[in-house]
């Protein structure tokens, strides 16, 4: 990983974010029957996305990770545009996302997890690739190159060599591997400033994950493309990411630096995560069981305190947090420098480390039990 | 076949027509691509020429519509009751191979210029519910919301409404001819093709491939016609051989009950005519019997057809 790390090229912080999402909200309306409308029962709406905030810089890479239904697909579809958000911003380079996309859309391109699904099995591989740049119409390169050229540099890009041999082929005689690289062309044909890659290699093997990981971190180190990875994997995210958000319930819990939150965790959600992860030295034990509440009926309070474990093994109670676990909600400190969380329990745990300013305190209440 | 001569001298070769769009050059991607096309065609056709049932309608359905080409270009004196030129109601002879008429016309001459307009018919009418069809079920699939509602409500009136009923008011109100025939045919048989493009369409719009174009900033008429139109169009072109043999018999039904064009000389007609001057009373059982063979045998030459194909199209059929 430190390997990886060494290579990277510095992110500008002080450069503005090229993505910024703000106080999003996305919430899905429930169907209601005619007669319990007429006996005046609303319908349930379910808040998929319920208050992220996120920042994205040029060159970065930032794993949007949780488990399945906590909303991280939802937000990296809401920013695509590709569902209309209920509240809230979202901000490229410093301007709001508008009605009209059309711009927008040339300079961020989405990869999708199924890529078998994502192209037309009645298109060749070369009409796929020249798709973006048909919509746009793009005739020519910057440098005055053909459609024929730039699709050839998609291709090669994404590591489909020599690219002529492609162009022909429809999807069903590519494999896997091969197709997500197509997908992943047809997003570089464009030139983006942003990916999107909502679980780019969950449908893909082993080996062929790997790949298609340097192949992304390779396009943002020579292309300076930022990418926001959506992700359940935090394996994944400790291999590509530099900055990790974890989510939770529509909402994001911690985030940070990669390795800050994968190596000192500062949820108790996060470390359950964390715990699963052969990588990060995880413990064989099922540490967090049951799936993610209802989203149509959040529980008070910290939303993750049913299935917490600190509340379940008594610390919150210990600490004399288990009240505010269970009834306030909060919102992300920081708790260490770029480090934010949203959890009762660190929050105490912090204020106790400023009070004895011993760093090593930090670790106890909240700490790995290893 | 000759060989074209060749060009010998000064004389330059003549330009093909194909001058604003040169022939791409061998190896560049549209030639591939057409390379591609045909050799998906030459599939399909190999596919096809396996099943027994879809050879056989397609070898009646080329006959019929040889004689239908033979009809326009062949004499139609006899098919008016001024030229008649046989004794009346003669069985089948070899000078009137079909028998005659009541007016001592030729059977077989009728059904042959008959041929013309059955299959005219049927196919202009099919062209016209495939129009509606398609883009009401497209447009229905693809937009959703009250779009989807208003249209479909529309398509079930259309689908419950008695067609018949319908059919014989539009003609009362439009007047008999050919063209109100197509028309009314057209306007009468669309729903049911509405409804099976609506069903694929909304199957076609969730697929992940309309979600990438659309993040690419794919407009709508975009994701229908490059998606959509050619993953629907299967299904539309199978359906389209059926309702060919849908049209062709409503044809025959509206002209048997005398509301087709009085001057045309289809099959439907034909029976009309052969029913009013009592050919079942009198035992003239070829006068029905011509027409009605051939309606039957072009009826079942295009549903054969219809099933070969959505037996090859079908992948689940495909199977067995």
């Amino acid at each position: 990983m430190s390997g990886v790390e060494a290579s990277r090229p510095s992110i500008d912080q002080d450069e503005p974010p090229v993505l910024e999402i703000r106080d999003l909200v996305v919430t899905f309306a429930g169907r209601i029957g005619l007669l319990s409308g007429l006996l005046g029962k609303e319908a349930t709406s379910a808040r998929a996305v319920d208050g992220v905030n996120l920042e994205l810089r040029r060159g970065e890479v930032l794993a949007l990770a949780g488990e399945s239904g906590c909303g991280k697909t939802t937000t990296a579809r809401a920013v695509m545009g590709l569902l209309r958000p209920d509240r809230g911003e979202i901000l490229f380079e410093g301007k709001p996302l508008g009605r009209h996309l059309q711009k927008y859309r040339r300079r961020v391109q989405m990869v999708f997890q199924d890529p078998t699904g994502s192209l037309n099995p009645r298109q060749t591989i070369y009409e796929i690739v020249a798709e973006g740049l048909r919509i746009h119409k793009i005739h020519r390169g910057p440098a005055g190159e053909t459609e024929e050229q730039l699709v050839a540099r998609a291709l090669t890009r994404a590591g489909l060599r020599p690219p002529e041999r492609f162009f022909m082929l429809y999807p069903h005689e590519l494999s896997g591997g091969q197709r997500q690289r197509v997908v992943i062309a047809g997003a570089l044909a464009l030139d983006p400033d942003l990916i999107v890659a909502d679980e780019p290699v969950s449908n893909l093997d082993a080996s062929v994950r790997g790949e298609i990981l340097s192949l992304l971190l390779k396009l943002r180190d020579e292309l300076r493309i930022s990418i926001l990875i959506v992700t359940h994997d935090l394996g994944l995210a400790w291999t590509v990411a530099d900055r990790v958000a974890i989510m939770y319930l529509g909402r994001i819990v911690e985030t940070g630096p990669a390795e800050e939150v994968l190596l000192r965790p500062l949820h108790p959600y996060t470390r359950a995560l964390l715990d699963v992860v052969p990588e990060a030295g995880g413990i064989d034990r099922p540490y967090l069981t049951g799936e993610p509440p209802d989203p149509t009926n959040v529980p008070s309070g910290c939303r993750f305190h049913p299935r917490c474990p600190r509340v379940a093994d008594g610390t919150s109670a210990t600490y004399g947090v288990e009240a505010l676990c269970r009834d306030e909600d909060l919102d992300l400190v920081e708790l260490r420098p770029g480090h934010v969380a949203a959890c009762h329990l660190a929050n105490v745990d912090a204020e106790a480390a400023t009070r004895t300013g011993s760093a090593t305190a930090t670790a106890e209440p909240n700490g790995q039990t290893s | 076949m000759q060989p074209p001569p060749l060009h010998v001298g000064a004389e330059p070769p003549p330009q093909p027509v194909l001058e604003e769009e040169p022939p791409p050059p061998p190896g560049s991607p549209r030639h591939i691509a057409w390379a591609r096309r045909r050799a998906a065609v030459r599939q399909f056709w190999a596919a096809y020429r396996k099943d027994k049932m879809g050879l056989a309608g397609l070898s009646i359905l080329l006959v019929f519509i040889a004689v239908a080409i033979y009809a326009v270009f062949a004499d139609d004196t006899g098919l008016s009751i001024t030229e008649a030129t046989g004794p009346r109601l003669d069985p089948p002879s070899l000078e009137y191979p079909f028998g005659t008429d009541i007016q001592g016309r030729s059977v077989f001459t009728l059904t042959l210029h008959g041929s013309k307009i059955s299959l005219l018919v049927g196919l202009s009418a099919t062209v016209i519910t495939m129009v509606i069809g398609s883009a009401v079920g497209l447009i229905a699939g693809f937009r959703g919301g009250w779009i989807d509602q208003l249209l479909m409500r529309i398509t079930d009136w259309g689908l419950v409404i008695p067609w018949l009923m319908l059919a014989i008011s539009l003609a009362a109100i439009f007047g008999q001819s050919l063209f109100v025939i197509i028309l009314v045919i057209g306007l009468t048989t669309w729903p049911s093709t509405a409804r099976l493009v609506r069903s694929q369409t909304l199957s076609v719009r969730e697929r992940p491939y309309v979600e990438r174009s659309r993040a690419l900033g794919a407009s709508n008429w975009h994701l229908v016609s490059r998606h959509v139109l050619p993953n629907v169009m299967p299904v539309i072109m199978a359906n389209t051989v059926l309702i060919v043999a849908i049209a062709i018999l409503s044809e025959t039904a509206l002209s048997f009950l005398g509301l087709g064009d009085p001057l045309g000389k289809s099959w439907g007609s034909i029976l009309e005519r052969a029913s009013d001057g009592g050919a079942a009373t009198r035992g003239a059982w070829w006068w029905l019997g011509a027409p009605g063979l051939c309606i039957v045998l072009v009826v079942l030459a295009f549903t054969m057809i219809g099933f070969a194909l959505d037996q090859i199209i079908n992948p689940r059929l495909r199977e067995r």
